[in-house]
């Protein structure tokens, strides 16, 4: 009996030895990440038919992260905190017999120098950004380009015009976005020209601000417009003030406003979400000249019912160029036609390729 | 120098932004987040002049008696009142100088609603969701004008609404459900799936295309020093 329960206990042990033997686990950095990434690879030994792969939480308590029956293959990790250590539990066992062997690994995720996966999009940048640099020094160096007539940018003077003869003023609306969004930097870039000519026809103009920061800006630009139109006297800082914080709150204040003083032109230029609508109408309503742009597409659609002229997305950060009629700022217009046609050769080749069935192009381009 | 000093600022941290987005090694990788604190810490300071712009405005309005003044004496006691009670009794778990104020709290309602936290939920949802319900009414105007037959592009754009509509609830799927299974594609939900999602999201992403080529060409302006109009303008 002794001798059985012996040789039972030595199979034992050998076969979680082979087990042991066969079964690997290894934990390694992903190259070339931003130390947000690891590769866990596997394979389980014959006898063992599942794996489940544990990782520990901040309290040390380790989950399951992933299950499979497969017997070799790897995963990546994406949820690691750079240079921070992440420890992992392999566990492979055999579904019918219950047995296991267990591996724990750790590695520290490391942040490398370069991000190699967004060469493609490092490349396409210095591509678009050489081509827009080619065209200003171009038109710096005295080169005319066909820039297309942007109606909705045309017909700014006359809507100045048209509020300078009823004696009414300009409603001027930033967006609804913080100085930190690109939209209300283009939109404040508008502003300057419009303050400069409202300026120059003594139109009055109303600029209600959702965020304070937008506010110094708004200022300022207003300000400086009326100074380089020699008419520095004419400038009220009150007319460029700061409704709230709140979304539906700035709308209710813009509403307010443009039912009380019937600005005979509106100007919703910026970043727009659900108020966009609400404003347009409104102004609709009021029968004032509306112009209005934006990049968000969603909203597209409304301003184009409600508002007379529309810039569609590209055309808002066009506009300030446009507007200056600087040869060189017209110029960078140019190296944005380059871009669309970059855009649509890559976009040809990318569908004729996927059906094809080579898809190299577009897992170049994907950065997850 | 007013304009130098900003636009060397402007290169300098566009530049650094660039860098970070393909270099996450510090002292690159980071930077964009901390820029993003800096720039929270500043509006959080901004707010001061938002507010005393606030009360700037409205008094000069109720002074000068200017036409619907009682609006904005309206407006300046709702400004006075939420900054005095959320001073004095706090919000939510936050106390104020006068500690919780159980007993106001308690008197307000059950379960004991702080005076801050019963004005925002009773007063201030409600207006929100007020101008905000709005919308269903101009989206009927709205829809109304632009449907309207002028042109052979309104027409299409009516036509393609109308489908959708259709598609998007029951009467669509009651209305084409009888059709064969050969006939399938004329179901109008399966049409109204086709339309939202190839010449939708064709159109969408074209803008969103063409827009995201406009922010390159914008901030290069910018950080290039060539587009100056958002320090005022000028050369």
């Amino acid at each position: 009996m002794r001798h059985i329960l012996l040789i039972a206990s030595l199979m034992c042990l050998l076969t979680d030895v082979i087990h042991a033997q066969t079964t690997s686990f290894e934990v390694k950095d992903y190259p070339w990440d931003d130390g947000k990434k690891l590769i866990l690879e596997w394979k389980i030994g014959a006898g063992l038919d599942s794996l489940r792969i544990q990782k520990a939480d901040p309290e040390g308590n380790f989950i399951t992260i992933y299950d499979t029956t497969e017997s070799f293959g790897s995963i990546v990790d994406d949820d690691v905190q750079p240079e921070q250590e992440a420890e992992y539990l392999m566990i492979a066992y055999n579904q019918s017999t219950s047995d296991s062997v267990v591996v724990s690994r750790g590695m520290t995720p490391l942040v490398q120098w370069y991000n190699l996966q967004k060469t493609p999009l490092l490349i396409t940048m210095l591509l678009l950004s050489g081509m827009i640099l080619y065209y200003i020094f171009a038109s710096k160096r005295g080169k005319e380009f066909f820039i297309r007539r942007i109606n909705a940018l045309d017909s700014m003077e006359e809507a100045i015009g048209r509020a300078t003869e009823k004696g009414k003023p300009i409603l001027f609306v930033p967006g609804i976005g913080d100085l930190d969004e690109i939209q209300t930097i283009a939109s404040l870039t508008i502003l300057s020209h419009l303050a400069y000519r409202a300026a120059q026809y003594d139109a009055d103009i109303i600029v209600p601000v959702r965020f304070s920061m937008v506010l110094t800006a708004a200022r300022e630009v207003v300000k400086e417009a009326y100074i380089r139109a020699g008419r520095a006297d004419a400038y009220r800082s009150d007319r460029v003030f700061y409704l709230t914080d709140d979304q539906f709150g700035y709308v209710a204040g813009i509403d307010g406003i443009m039912v009380r003083e019937q600005p005979a032109a509106n100007f919703f230029l910026g970043s727009f979400y659900a108020e966009s609508l609400i404003l347009a109408e409104t102004g609709f309503s009021t029968g004032a000249i509306q112009t209005s742009g934006t990049a968000n597409a969603h909203q597209l659609p409304f301003f184009i019912v409600a508002c007379d002229w529309t810039l569609i997305g590209e055309e808002l950060f066009a506009a300030s160029a446009y507007l200056s009629r600087d040869a060189q700022q017209l110029g960078s217009l140019k190296g944005h036609d380059f871009g669309k046609i970059l855009c649509i050769a890559l976009i040809l080749v990318g569908a004729v390729l996927e059906y094809s069935g080579i898809h190299w192009l577009s897992n170049m381009f994907n950065l997850g | 120098m007013k304009r130098t000093i900003p636009m060397i600022i402007t290169f300098i941290v566009g530049m650094l932004v660039i860098i970070s987005e393909f270099v996450p090694h510090k002292p690159f990788g980071p930077i964009a987040g901390t820029l993003e604190n800096w720039f929270l810490i500043i509006a959080g300071f901004t707010i001061i002049l938002g507010v005393l712009s606030l009360i700037r405005m409205n008094s000069i309005k109720i002074k000068s008696r200017a036409e619907n003044w009682q609006y904005f004496l309206a407006g300046l006691i709702s400004f006075g009142v939420m900054v005095l009670v959320g001073v004095f009794w706090g919000m939510q778990e936050s106390s104020g100088i006068l500690g919780h104020g159980e007993k106001i709290s308690a008197w307000l309602g059950t379960p004991p609603t702080k005076p801050f936290d019963y004005l925002f939920n009773n007063l201030f949802i409600h207006l929100s969701a007020t101008m905000f319900s709005l919308l269903a009414f101009y989206i009927a105007s709205a829809a109304y004008r632009a449907f309207i037959i002028r042109s052979f592009e309104s027409n299409l754009l009516m036509i393609t609404a109308v489908i959708i509509m259709l598609g998007r609830t029951s009467l669509g799927t009651i209305m084409t459900g009888w059709l064969p299974p050969s006939l399938q594609f004329l179901h109008l939900p399966r049409i109204a799936d086709y339309i939202m999602m190839y010449p939708n999201s064709a159109a969408q992403r074209a803008i969103m295309i063409s827009a995201a080529l406009g922010v390159i060409g914008s901030s290069l302006r910018i950080i290039l020093g060539i587009e100056r109009s958002y320090l005022g303008g000028g050369k």
